[in-house]
């Protein structure tokens, strides 16, 4: 039986429809703790413009966000105040982080920055670089959007798979290498095991 | 830069003192129990009205060091344009020195910082709490026995997961 579809009737899936509508309107969150954050901020101005691809409307209130861009590093003082904010968003919620240090703790590797924030919240996308050029992080918002496209349903059914509950990678610490008391320093080639 | 009058007056009022100078700064060693006496003189009779810095160096492993925590005081008077440097020797298992705060109030959060990453007490400090690490934080990080890499500190959170956030 066919059916008669007038000119301006477009026919779709639902799913189709509000991922479009929500992809075209991602409203970030600045999660701006460091360097990297200077440059979202050259993202957002007149000459990257983000703009273009509907994610202008930085908020500054979790609960008016859709994706949280997390530029720089995070230090473990930060890092509950993090959580709180990402549970304070409302679904659907996607985090972007961006640069070495948010995604690895970068060249920090010291007692307070926490190693890549991925251990402790849910990442959708990683921008490397130290800090990643502007037009890395639109590209990354763009990539976001066609993961939104691609996989987003009404009722989030995509965030509820077994492979999304996991932690991105295992908490696994580096063995913590003590010296001798008297010895300040080892010679070259030396590993203390 | 000080005054040979400022510097033979403490001298003569603290015996003790042991002088030392370089690249024309003078450094005067003080035994920690005289050292609420030195800062009253120097406050008050040799006008260094500016505690410019306080923070403390950890000699662990350091050649030729005999004590394990250096204190820094670095004073200044803005009337003459003199600086002083201090420094005081402290030891474990209790490094504790006077509280520089009832002579300059601005010492408050500069010792704070001192006792939160080195250990050091100072007694007197009205208010000597952390101020960079969280107030769980059990360790004093810049204590070179301290693994730079922290014991696990850096990892001790809940992790989220989608479906609970
Ligand atoms: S990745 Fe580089 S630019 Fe970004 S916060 Fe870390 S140090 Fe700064």
């Amino acid at each position: 039986m066919a059916l008669e579809v007038p000119e301006n009737v477009v026919v779709s899936r639902l799913d189709a429809l509000a991922s479009w509508c929500r992809k075209n309107s991602l409203w970030p969150m600045p999660f701006a703790t460091a360097c990297c954050g200077i440059e979202l901020m050259a993202t957002g101005a007149s000459r990257h413009d983000m703009a273009r691809f509907g994610a202008e409307v930085m908020r500054f209130s979790p609960r008016q966000c859709d994706v949280m861009i997390v530029a720089g590093r995070v230090v473990m003082k930060m890092l509950p105040v993090l959580q709180r904010i990402w549970q304070q968003m409302h679904e659907p919620k996607w985090c972007i982080s961006m640069g070495a240090c948010a995604s690895t703790g970068g060249v920090f590797d010291t007692y307070s920055v926490v190693q890549g924030i991925d251990r402790f919240i849910p990442v959708d996308m990683y921008v490397p670089g130290c800090p990643p050029r502007p037009e890395q992080l639109l590209q990354s918002i763009i990539d976001l959007q066609d993961k939104i496209q691609a996989e987003g349903t009404v009722g989030g059914r995509e965030f509820l798979t077994a492979e999304r509950q996991q932690p991105k990678r295992a908490l696994v610490e580096l063995p913590v290498v003590s010296l001798p008391r008297g010895v300040s320093r080892l010679p070259q080639g030396v590993r203390v095991e | 830069m000080i005054d040979s009058k400022t510097q033979s007056a403490i001298s003569q009022a603290f015996g003790s003192v042991a002088w030392s100078e370089f690249r024309g700064q003078a450094r005067a060693v003080v035994a920690a129990g005289e050292l609420a006496a030195v800062f009253e003189f120097a406050r008050d009779t040799c006008g260094f009205d500016l505690l410019v810095d306080v923070t403390c160096v950890d000699y662990l492993n350091y050649r030729d060091a005999e004590d394990r925590f250096g204190l820094v005081y670095l004073l200044a008077n803005t009337q003459t344009n003199e600086r002083l440097t201090l420094r005081t020797f402290v030891n474990e298992p209790d490094p504790v020195v006077p509280s520089a705060v009832s002579f300059w109030p601005g010492a408050n959060w500069m010792e704070r910082e001192v006792w939160d990453m080195f250990g050091i007490r100072f007694e007197g400090h009205p208010d000597l709490r952390r101020i960079l690490m969280p107030e769980e934080y059990t360790a004093h990080p810049l204590r070179k026995d301290y693994p730079m890499q922290g014991r696990g500190e850096r990892h001790n959170f809940p992790v989220l997961h989608r479906s609970e956030a």
